[in-house]
């Protein structure tokens, strides 16, 4: 065999000689292609855009950073009010939306046994994420309805009255929303729970408890960092579910009342492409905050991702 | 020179089709592509048949007839129009028509009304004139005002009102009667917009409104606040239902089919939807919006819709051709019937439908509109102007105390959109 290769002709093709370095980058061709054209080459269109005032039909006019001046605020000029409140109703997303963490964790372990019929329970938790978010939205509108509703009635019982209904305040209509939006979202993170509590080890809780530990203890010390990976996916969905949270609103307030419960991506949507919107520039501008924002997250995850992958080596 | 000869001649062969064209229909050939909004039902059949009947007229002529939602040909025309454009859109009269007249997308037809047949048009002229030429025709419009409960009226001992005095004397015996004098739904903002259109012109006249919708005059305005400050007089009353802000236009209207509420301002297609809902002809009348400051004369809202020819369409001949039929007196008179959109007829030579609220529309259009015909808040303002102010008169229908807040946003973006 030994004499066979090394008399072997040396007219071997260009590709054969190089098959090992090339061969990856032929398979990533596709996908590096296909990422580049609608995602890689769209955000620089984005920033380009961004410095522009353009109404999607006529010339674009390079107006440099006056976007970006006008929007955050810069020089003389007030912050964009309606990019603050989108702003600060972003945050309460992101932070309230968290709940479905600890939500879809306590669903997970009322579930995690054996009874009669625990399969059908377990498809009903979960039917919520199964629904499409338009028709959430629609059944909670009708829930927080005023006068009929069914929320206005059990609040009339402890004799609070909400003037306008949930959606129609101003300042409980974006908690309402993220209420809405915390079904199935708690349901999709007891889900992972589900799986990753199937992975749970029985010798360690088996060692734990010959140790003493039990309830609380049990709980925080033996369950939970072995649930790391499931914590590590539902914190990364639930970020991304807030930051999309764009259905809902849509449903549920079109914005509304007086563009208290918008956030960055249906401003961005309004500014940009809504009956009364081709601003093309701004709703750039938006979407570039937006994306630094995301940015922030993508980085930390990539991080942790590359970091556990470092320690497993 | 030659291009005036040119389309002075387009022209005549247009204006040569149109009158021969019911006679023999040998001249016109080719493709006629439309692109319609006019997506419920009762509107698609009447646009379905036009394309039909404009079709056998034509036997060398295909009709092409796309018909999208109504809704997203709000956002959509703008890429029909710009790649491979249809011969024929539908679009909105006035202020609504500027990006495409600006972009370049809309044709400018003057010429077609130098016809004669147009001279019936006359009333909506204005409407779609933009820097001095016209860029479409008009197709039907509707009569807005206030539609009202006559059987609580007159249980009330209420009559319809014609004065601002009047008007909230009624409100107020209306409310001690345990209702509310209107229901609205503002929670699609546009509904608060028709009564700051009444209100405003009402309270300053038409010029003064129409100046304020262009930008020449500021929102901070003493004037503005007079009309706010006329407003804020129903709201203190109690005289809207409450939570409005939650409801669609739709959703507001079983306060008034129940008997909650009394009256809503709105335009005549809401007649429909209280029939629907129950409500007879005995029960459901119609009055003007009432004088506020006798000095002004009254303006109405009617807004317009309306044809258009796209600057890269393929058949321009037809295209004319076929607004000239839209705006011609028999069909004007088959289209806007009872049984088809049941509205107002553009061409002052066709019939009026045996309807009587849109024989109360058309004689208050014809007879006591001397202000003139506002087209709406948000098609005679600007696009931007129009959404931050609908939010504006949203937030000030809940809270009348923000005021002096949402004027100066308004300004705000008053002076950002027309400097």
């Amino acid at each position: 065999m030994a004499t066979a290769s090394t008399n072997a002709p040396p007219q071997r093709g260009w590709y054969k000689r190089n098959e090992i370095a090339i061969t990856p980058w032929l398979f990533l061709t596709p996908a590096v292609l296909f990422f580049s054209v609608y995602v890689i080459i769209p955000i620089g269109q984005s920033f380009w855009i961004s410095f522009h005032e353009w109404d999607g039909l006529g010339e674009k006019i390079f107006i440099g950073t006056d976007n970006y001046e006008r929007l955050l605020g810069l020089g003389d000029q007030r912050m964009d009010r309606k990019f603050e409140t989108s702003f600060w109703n972003n945050i309460r997303w992101l932070v309230l939306y968290l709940l479905a963490i600890p939500m879809g964790l306590f669903i997970a372990l009322l579930l995690n046994q054996t009874v009669r019929g625990i399969r059908l329970y377990k498809s009903l938790f979960f039917f919520p994420f199964v629904i499409s978010q338009v028709v959430v939205g629609l059944v909670f509108s009708w829930f927080y309805l005023p006068n009929d509703g069914l929320f206005d009635v059990m609040t009339g019982w402890f004799g609070i009255d909400i003037r306008g209904g949930v959606l129609g305040n101003p300042n409980t209509a974006t908690y309402g929303i993220i209420a809405a939006g915390l079904w199935p979202q708690t349901a999709y993170c007891m889900i992972l729970y589900l799986t990753g509590l199937n992975a749970v080890d029985p010798e360690q809780v088996e060692a734990g408890r010959l140790d003493g530990a039990r309830g609380w203890k049990m709980l925080w010390y033996v369950i939970i960092p072995q649930l790391k990976p499931a914590t590590f996916i539902a914190f990364v969905v639930t970020i991304i579910g807030a930051l999309r949270s764009f259905d809902f609103i849509a449903v549920m307030t079109n914005g509304g009342p007086f563009g208290s419960t918008r956030v960055l991506s249906f401003y961005m949507f309004e500014e940009s492409l809504s009956e009364f919107g081709f601003r093309m520039g701004y709703g750039a501008a938006i979407a570039v905050v937006l994306f630094f924002i995301m940015l922030g997250f993508i980085v930390y995850f990539l991080y942790s991702m590359w970091r556990d992958e470092q320690a497993a080596r | 020179m030659h291009s005036i000869t040119k389309t002075s001649l387009a022209a005549l062969v247009a204006a040569g089709v149109a009158t021969t064209a019911t006679a023999d229909g040998h001249a016109l050939s080719g493709t006629l592509r439309i692109s319609s909004d006019m997506s419920n039902p009762a509107p698609r059949a009447v646009m379905e048949k036009m394309a039909a009947d404009f079709d056998a007229l034509h036997p060398d002529l295909t009709v092409e007839l796309t018909i999208v939602d109504r809704e997203a040909w709000k956002t959509q025309i703008r890429n029909a129009l710009s790649a491979n454009p249809p011969d024929v859109v539908n679009w909105y009269a006035a202020t609504r028509m500027t990006p495409y007249v600006d972009a370049g997308l809309f044709m400018d037809i003057s010429d077609l009304w130098e016809e004669p047949e147009m001279a019936a048009l006359a009333s909506t002229k204005g409407a779609m004139t933009l820097d001095g030429k016209q860029w479409g025709v008009p197709y039907t419009y509707y009569q807005w005002g206030v539609y009202y409960r006559k059987d609580i009226f007159d249980e009330l001992g209420l009559s319809e009102p014609a004065t601002w005095d009047e008007e909230k004397a009624n409100c107020q015996a209306i409310i001690d009667s345990g209702r509310k004098c209107y229901t609205i739904g503002s929670k699609f903002l546009w509904t608060a917009g028709g009564w700051f259109d009444y209100i405003n012109s009402r309270t300053n006249g038409y010029d003064f409104h129409i100046e304020l919708a262009t930008g020449q005059v500021p929102w901070t305005d003493d004037r503005v606040r007079a009309t706010f400050a006329n407003w804020r007089e129903l709201i203190d009353m109690g005289a809207f239902i409450d939570d409005h802000q939650s409801y669609s236009w739709q959703e507001a209207m079983p306060f008034m089919i129940d008997g909650e509420a009394t009256a809503y301002l709105m335009g005549n297609f809401s007649v429909a939807a209280f029939r629907d809902g129950g409500l007879t002809d005995d029960q459901l009348d119609f009055y003007q919006f009432p004088v506020i400051n006798p000095d002004v004369d009254y303006a109405e809202d009617a807004p317009t819709d309306t044809f258009h020819i796209a600057s890269g369409a393929q058949n321009v001949d037809a295209a004319k051709a076929f607004l000239l039929y839209v705006t011609s007196p028999e069909v004007q008179t088959e289209i806007n019937g009872g049984d088809a959109l049941g509205q107002l007829p553009v061409n002052a030579n066709a019939s009026i439908a045996d309807d009587k609220f849109i024989q109360q529309g058309f004689d208050m259009l014809s007879n006591n509109a001397g202000g003139g015909i506002m087209q709406f808040f948000d098609r005679d303002f600007d696009a931007e102007m129009a959404s931050v102010g609908m939010e504006g008169l949203q937030e000030f229908m809940v809270f009348p105390d923000n005021l002096d807040d949402i004027l100066d946003r308004l300004e705000e973006t008053r002076q950002r959109i027309y400097n």
